[in-house]
């Protein structure tokens, strides 16, 4: 059982702004997560702010630049049922149909996804890890063939979201609103590697609320494709994942934006496969020496050398498909 | 249908559990209820901690009013305070779907979602996939393939299947098994399952009950 906790259904943003602006107050979404989170005592809340009731933060409108503006709650299942996005934005739609299980889809937001806390076995389970203020990340010594193959440390969960490597391709900006106003931060600006905070993963202060994504409008000969790796069919968190974007010009790739799932703690950039591909007519070489460069500056831990391969070869292969 | 039946009590009806694990006999019971489903002698009583709030449930087209606790599960009010028992507790984490009900229609985890959080919206559990007394299609599907082993997940899948079948009444087998993908079986009875849901299909078809 939870522990005890006041409940708040805003039905305004500016009432969910006020609600959270309080010590110990958390957002609920879908729950799908927080939940879990609060089922194991992982935190705790003192009052929970239920936003789900917002319609002005569900669902997805057109820009007048030609991009899209996807709500906080809109829900995984429809992103990757949305005609738009498998037409336009395909990498999202494939990573949205790829998390979780059809249950957790229909209930589990686009903002929670990129909110949800690490899923590494010692954060979940009963240790006091570095992250929960403890001193020691539990993953170095222990078990890690889950982890990180990208972290400078001190704690090397891999970030658990699909929809956040999609939105990493996509050059996503997000809306955060908070007590202060409303500003806009890049999504690559927006998570945070370990080092630089052990106790959260992305900027958003307590009383701060993400509530829109907006993706540029689509490029000429632009396309994209995300594909999962993950040792269960049913469901499954990714052992390796590849978001990749690709502007095409006549058989030559004049930009590649290619980013790592399930190897770091935030969506990781393959910037030496991205500056491989640039300029260059793709074949099967070009691919293969792009899936090396993914693989530049791993640093595997005891158990998870694996996935230095398997970056490598899910990089070509995407790159193979995208191109077929 | 719309029978409103009023529980006064903290913790929802009163009345003996079956399975003995009554938390605590609140005082002033405001005595019988009237609820009428499957199971509606097994109530729990159960013992508010803090705060409760009192909300409606709509479950299997009857409003309940019931007060709960903000930290319940809609699972835990379903089982304990309903005595609903045809919706499993397996995991309590989102990763097993023996919890999985409909919600307007929608297959989700009863365990992931909080009681107050499902106010106003459509619940159906096991129980409302009765044809009266008889099975309903997808259930009658699940005997005629002998779809389970132990048993324990079946009411989970069963639901995945309603739901699935709701949104696509002709499911390829790659549907199926993506559409039951967040219901897993210990038993590993899953040939069966996905038969049961090709056979649930074809008896909707035929006009079973909607
Ligand atoms: C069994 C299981 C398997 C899963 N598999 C995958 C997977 O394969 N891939 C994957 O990507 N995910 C996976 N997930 C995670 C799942 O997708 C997320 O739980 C879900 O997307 C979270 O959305 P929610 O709306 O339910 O968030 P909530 O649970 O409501 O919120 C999650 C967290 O984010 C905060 N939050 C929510 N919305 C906002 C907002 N708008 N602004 C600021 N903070 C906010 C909350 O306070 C909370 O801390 C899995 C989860 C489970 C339980
Ligand atoms: S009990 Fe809800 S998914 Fe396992
Ligand atoms: S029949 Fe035993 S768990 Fe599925």
């Amino acid at each position: 059982m939870m522990k005890p906790f006041a409940y708040l259904k805003a039905k305004t943003p500016a009432e969910a702004l006020a609600a959270l602006n309080s010590k110990g107050a958390r957002i609920h979404a879908g729950g799908t997560d927080l939940l879990g989170c609060l089922h194991d005592h992982l935190f705790t809340v003192d009052k929970v702010v239920s936003i789900s009731g917002i319609k002005e933060w569900s669902g997805m409108t057109g820009r007048p630049d030609g991009g899209l503006k996807i709500g906080c709650l809109t829900t995984i299942a429809s992103i990757a049922a949305s005609a738009v996005l498998k037409e336009k934005y395909a990498v999202l739609a494939q990573a949205a149909s790829e998390v979780a299980s059809p249950q957790l889809r229909e209930q589990g937001t686009i903002g929670g996804n990129l909110c949800q806390r690490p899923r590494c076995w010692y954060y979940r389970g009963d240790f006091p890890c570095a992250r929960k203020g403890g001193e020691t990340c539990f993953a170095v010594e222990g078990e890690n063939q889950n982890h990180a193959i990208f972290s400078n440390g001190p704690c090397f969960f891999v970030h658990p979201s699909d929809t956040a490597v999609a939105l990493s391709a996509l050059q996503a900006r997000l809306t955060v609103a908070g007590p202060a106003g409303t500003r806009t931060v890049p999504i690559e600006s927006f998570f945070l590697a370990p080092e630089k905070a052990i106790d959260r993963e992305n900027v958003l202060e307590p009383a701060e609320i993400l509530t829109e994504i907006h993706l540029p409008a689509p490029a000429a000969g632009a396309r994209s494709s995300y594909r999962k790796i993950r040792s269960r069919q049913s469901w499954d968190f990714a052992l390796t994942s590849v978001a990749l974007w690709l502007q095409v010009d006549k058989g030559m790739v004049s930009q590649a934006r290619c980013w790592l799932g399930g190897v770091a703690p935030a969506p990781w950039r393959a910037a030496a496969a991205e500056k491989l591909l640039a300029g260059k007519k793709l074949n099967a070489a070009l691919a293969a020496s792009a899936g090396q460069a993914a693989a530049e500056g791993a640093v595997p831990m005891r158990d998870n050398a694996y996935k230095v391969e398997m970056v490598k070869g899910a990089v070509e292969e995407s790159l193979l498909r995208l191109l077929a | 249908m719309s029978k409103e039946p009023e529980n006064n009590c903290a913790g929802g009806p009163h009345g003996l559990s079956r399975r003995g694990f009554i938390s605590s006999v609140s005082a002033g019971a405001a005595a019988s209820t009237a609820l009428r489903e499957a199971n509606a002698a097994s109530f729990q009583v159960i013992e508010a901690v803090g705060t409760v709030l009192p909300i409606q449930l709509k479950i299997n087209g009857i409003t309940r009013k019931i007060q709960v606790e903000p930290r319940w599960s809609l699972l835990f009010v379903i089982r304990e305070v309903l005595g609903l028992t045809g919706t499993k507790i397996g995991c309590e984490r989102g990763e097993c779907g023996a919890c999985t009900v409909l919600i307007d229609g929608k297959p989700r985890y009863a365990c992931m979602t909080l009681a107050v959080e499902a106010q106003g919206q459509e619940i159906t559990t096991l129980e409302g996939l009765m044809d009266g007394e008889n099975l309903g299609p997808v259930q009658q599907a699940f005997v005629e393939e002998d779809a389970f082993q132990c048993g324990f997940c079946t009411p989970g899948q069963i639901m995945a299947v309603e739901g699935l079948l709701r949104r696509n009444a002709s499911p390829t087998m790659e549907e199926v098994r993506v559409g039951l993908s967040g219901n897993l079986c210990r038993c590993a009875a899953y040939q069966h399952i996905f038969s049961a849901a090709t056979r649930a299909a074809e008896r909707k078809k035929k006009g079973g009950m909607a």
